[in-house]
């Protein structure tokens, strides 16, 4: 694989990384405050993961 | 007691095959490939669909088992032979009259001693036949729909009885209500949540039997091809836009609708219209990639992990592969039923905006 294909991968893993860390971190957050919640916030949490995920495996099938 | 019988049999059908027979030839070609390529080339080949069924290989005695699938190509007339005659792509098979050979799945027409012309990519510039021949997807599709109208049938029947469900009923009614009340209901609404349910069940049910069942040997990727999500995509697509409510179209044509007044629309709807018309086609685009994507790339990252093992062949590198192979597979098991769940809950989300009933400040 040349470079610019290996950056643009690494770029999009770092992205995912970031976005689906803060959605983790918000959840746990959220869930603290009000543990009688959790189902709620768990589902909306894997949700957003989810279509994150979707983003970035799109963007590194175009990118490879 | 009938249901029992009929349920056997078709698992005695599925498994006992009738076409199932071996065939006595041994690859050599391949000897001369280095042992990671070998291992490139067998998960390549386990991920991609193919005419027909391979179980495995004696590497011993060089001789495969499986089964031939059917192949029926339409090319001026319908041909219909059995995929033994390709004899894994080495050779021509010929209806007829006329001469097709396998090259990297797919079917070509060629002449009585299979020559392929390829251009500058590489790839063969012979004529394709139209190609509809039962190949290993379409049989896995139609063998997991014969299982889930068996299993689901038994469980509506079981219904008719009594309202306290026994059997395989037992097992899926918590799931089909958690269908129901959380993922239908509330994005569809009360009013006409039912008209969606069996759509939605069924890709819910399809989704993750088929994720579970691309987990185990059996080589089951459905999934795996742009193919069949495609198909899946396209179903959510059409009952979407043909059961749209005249507030859906509304809603995609004249969003700001009372809101903004008629200037106001003539200066951002040529922005905002063309993004909500192309939306209706990106929506379930980014479906079909979503399932496409995560069940490709788990299936890659297992099958390369458990090769990892073969390469390494020590006291160290072959257990610890194994285990985070292991690891993997469990993620995986939580990504079939999460995409299952995800799939289902956006179709109902479109379903639900298509469904729309008109509120009152429009």
């Amino acid at each position: 694989m040349e470079i610019p294909v290996m950056v643009g991968a690494g770029l999009v893993v770092i992205g995912v990384g970031i976005g689906i860390g803060n959605i983790g971190g918000s959840a746990l957050e959220a869930i603290a405050r009000q543990p009688e919640a959790t189902n709620r916030i768990q589902t909306v949490m894997l949700i957003a993961a989810a279509l994150i995920e979707g983003v970035a495996f799109a963007a590194l099938f175009a990118v490879s | 007691m009938r249901s029992r019988i009929i349920y056997s049999l078709v698992l005695f059908a599925l498994i006992f095959n009738p076409f199932v027979g071996t065939s006595q030839h041994s690859e050599l070609a391949e000897d001369s490939l280095t042992f990671q390529e070998e291992i490139k080339l067998d998960i390549r080949h386990h991920l991609e669909d193919g005419h027909d069924y391979h179980l495995f290989t004696d590497e011993s005695t060089g001789s495969h088992y499986g089964f031939p699938l059917p192949v029926i190509l339409v090319d001026e007339g319908v041909h219909f032979f059995m995929s033994s005659a390709f004899h894994h792509g080495e050779e021509v098979a010929e209806s007829k009259g006329k001469f097709y050979l396998v090259y990297h799945n797919k079917v070509y027409r060629t002449d009585a001693e299979g020559t392929l012309s390829f251009d500058a990519d590489h790839h063969p510039t012979n004529v394709k036949p139209l190609d509809l021949s039962i190949t290993k997807n379409v049989f896995h599709i139609i063998a997991i729909g014969l299982l889930m109208l068996v299993l689901f049938g038994r469980a509506a029947r079981n219904y008719k009885n009594d309202l306290v469900p026994r059997g395989v009923a037992k097992f899926v009614e918590p799931i089909v209500l958690f269908v129901r009340d959380d993922i239908a209901r509330p994005n569809i609404g009360e009013k006409s949540y039912r008209k969606y349910m069996g759509f939605l069940l069924t890709v819910f049910f399809f989704i993750w039997i088929v994720n579970l069942l691309g987990l185990t040997p059996l080589g089951v990727n459905i999934n795996n091809s742009v193919a069949v999500t495609f198909a899946l995509a396209l179903i959510t697509f059409l009952i979407t836009n043909l059961s749209g409510t005249k507030t859906y179209w509304l809603h995609i044509l004249d969003p700001l609708g009372k809101s903004m007044p008629w200037y106001g629309k003539l200066g951002i709807y040529p922005l905002l219209v063309p993004i909500e018309i192309l939306g209706i086609f990106i929506k379930p685009f980014a479906l079909m990639i979503r399932l496409y994507a995560n069940i490709t790339a788990g299936h890659i990252v297992m099958m390369s992990l458990l090769g990892l093992i073969f390469i390494f062949k020590s006291w160290i590198g072959s257990p610890l592969s194994f285990g985070l192979a292991f690891f993997i597979g469990i993620l995986e098991l939580l990504v079939a039923a999460l995409q299952a769940y995800i799939f289902t809950m956006l179709s109902a989300l479109y379903f639900g905006s298509a469904a729309a009933e008109p509120h009152h400040d429009h």
